[in-house]
């Protein structure tokens, strides 16, 4: 445990013992999470973790006497904020997973040495602290209710930050509008014109519309691309999507195995 | 177990976040990391809280919520726009201002 191992570590009070259990269960899954969220591929995995650290401190905050914060912790943060990156990342793309080749040659290993020296920082300076011990514990603070005593502070003391955070919230709701508009540089593409740079092509072999998959190959799936009259595969047969795939069956097994010569 | 541990856990927390806006290479995934360290920070915050008996800790932690929120809204907004221009969520892409 981590206050045995320092000497000089803070020691501000006890807990109760149902408390300190669901602390020693909850807080090894929220770190493990918390670095699954570095290690895991796709943004869409490191979201649902993140949202499961976002519920385990959720959690700690009920147990530590925030019931207010609790709430407010699953309803904004695991319900609203968690909800809009997953909508961005569905936005940006699900399959867009990030390669860990590094751009910065041997950044890793500095970033991570720089990690464990913050964090051997703060908890050194954390165990030098001089904290009033033993913890007053908020029964007195909670005594009219958590919600009623953090009202009482809003309304009275922080009534001026309060007022300010509005402005915040006003000014980020304009600028996500701001820059969320785009505005139309050209009309969009509609079948007329398809249809005229279709005929303005160099060659009208495209006029009437790309070949249909699987035409002279013996077999109409729409992964075979069609023979053309020389026997060879045409590309721009099959869709574009699926060549981008490399979900291109080859038809060399429906191939014509020769072309007979045409004489007339 | 003593109450200072929900400070090594939110020291903990806090540190994963900073290594992970250092080596993710992902917009969003950076973002993420700056919600968990404004998340450890307000762990730290509401223990502060219960050490010192009164609220005024929470209220921080209340106000930090806020202010995260706006930041998500502001950067997801910027990531939605570099990616409509650039076609890509990752930062070492948007580098038009190098050479």
């Amino acid at each position: 445990m981590l206050h045995n191992s320092f000497h000089l570590a803070l020691t501000v009070g006890r807990t109760a013992t149902p408390e300190a259990v669901q602390f020693w269960i909850l807080a090894p899954l929220a770190t493990l999470a918390a670095l699954g969220i570095l290690i895991v591929k796709k943004a869409v995995h490191s979201a649902l973790l993140m949202a499961w650290v976002m519920v385990t401190l959720a959690i700690f905050y009920i147990a530590e006497d925030a019931l207010f914060l609790g709430i407010v912790q699953i309803v904004v943060y695991t319900g609203a904020v968690m909800m809009l990156f997953l909508f961005i990342i569905m936005l940006v793309g699900v399959d867009s997973s990030e390669s860990f080749i590094e751009n910065l040659k041997g950044q890793r290993i500095p970033s991570i040495v720089v990690a464990l020296g913050l964090s051997g920082l703060i908890i050194s300076l954390l165990g030098r602290a001089a904290i009033a011990a033993p913890a007053v514990g908020l029964k007195d603070a909670n005594s009219a209710g958590n919600v009623q005593g953090l009202a009482k502070l809003l309304f009275t003391q922080y009534v001026w930050a309060f007022e300010v955070v509005s402005a915040l919230l006003i000014t980020a709701a304009l600028g996500a509008m701001v820059l969320a508009h785009s505005q139309k540089v050209r009309s969009p593409y509609v079948q007329r014109d398809l249809s005229i740079a279709r005929f303005r092509k160099n060659s009208l072999g495209e006029a009437a519309g790309l070949p249909a998959s699987g035409v002279y190959a013996r077999h109409n799936a729409v992964d075979v691309p069609a023979l053309l009259p020389d026997g060879s595969p045409a590309p721009t047969s099959v869709s574009q999507t699926l060549r981008s795939r490399g979900d291109i069956i080859t038809n060399a097994g429906f191939a014509l195995e020769h072309i007979e010569e045409q004489e007339d | 177990m003593d109450i200072s541990n929900y400070l090594y856990l939110s020291v903990i927390l806090f540190t994963i976040g900073a290594l992970g806006v250092l080596i993710r290479r992902n917009a969003i995934v950076i973002f993420m990391c700056i919600e968990l360290m404004l998340n450890a920070s307000n762990l730290a915050l509401v223990t502060f809280s219960r050490i010192a008996g009164n609220l005024t800790g929470q209220v921080a932690s209340f106000f930090t919520m806020v202010v995260a929120a706006c930041e998500v809204v502001v950067g997801l907004a910027i990531i939605v726009t570099i990616y409509r221009s650039r076609r890509s969520a990752s930062v070492d892409d948007a580098s038009l201002l190098k050479n």
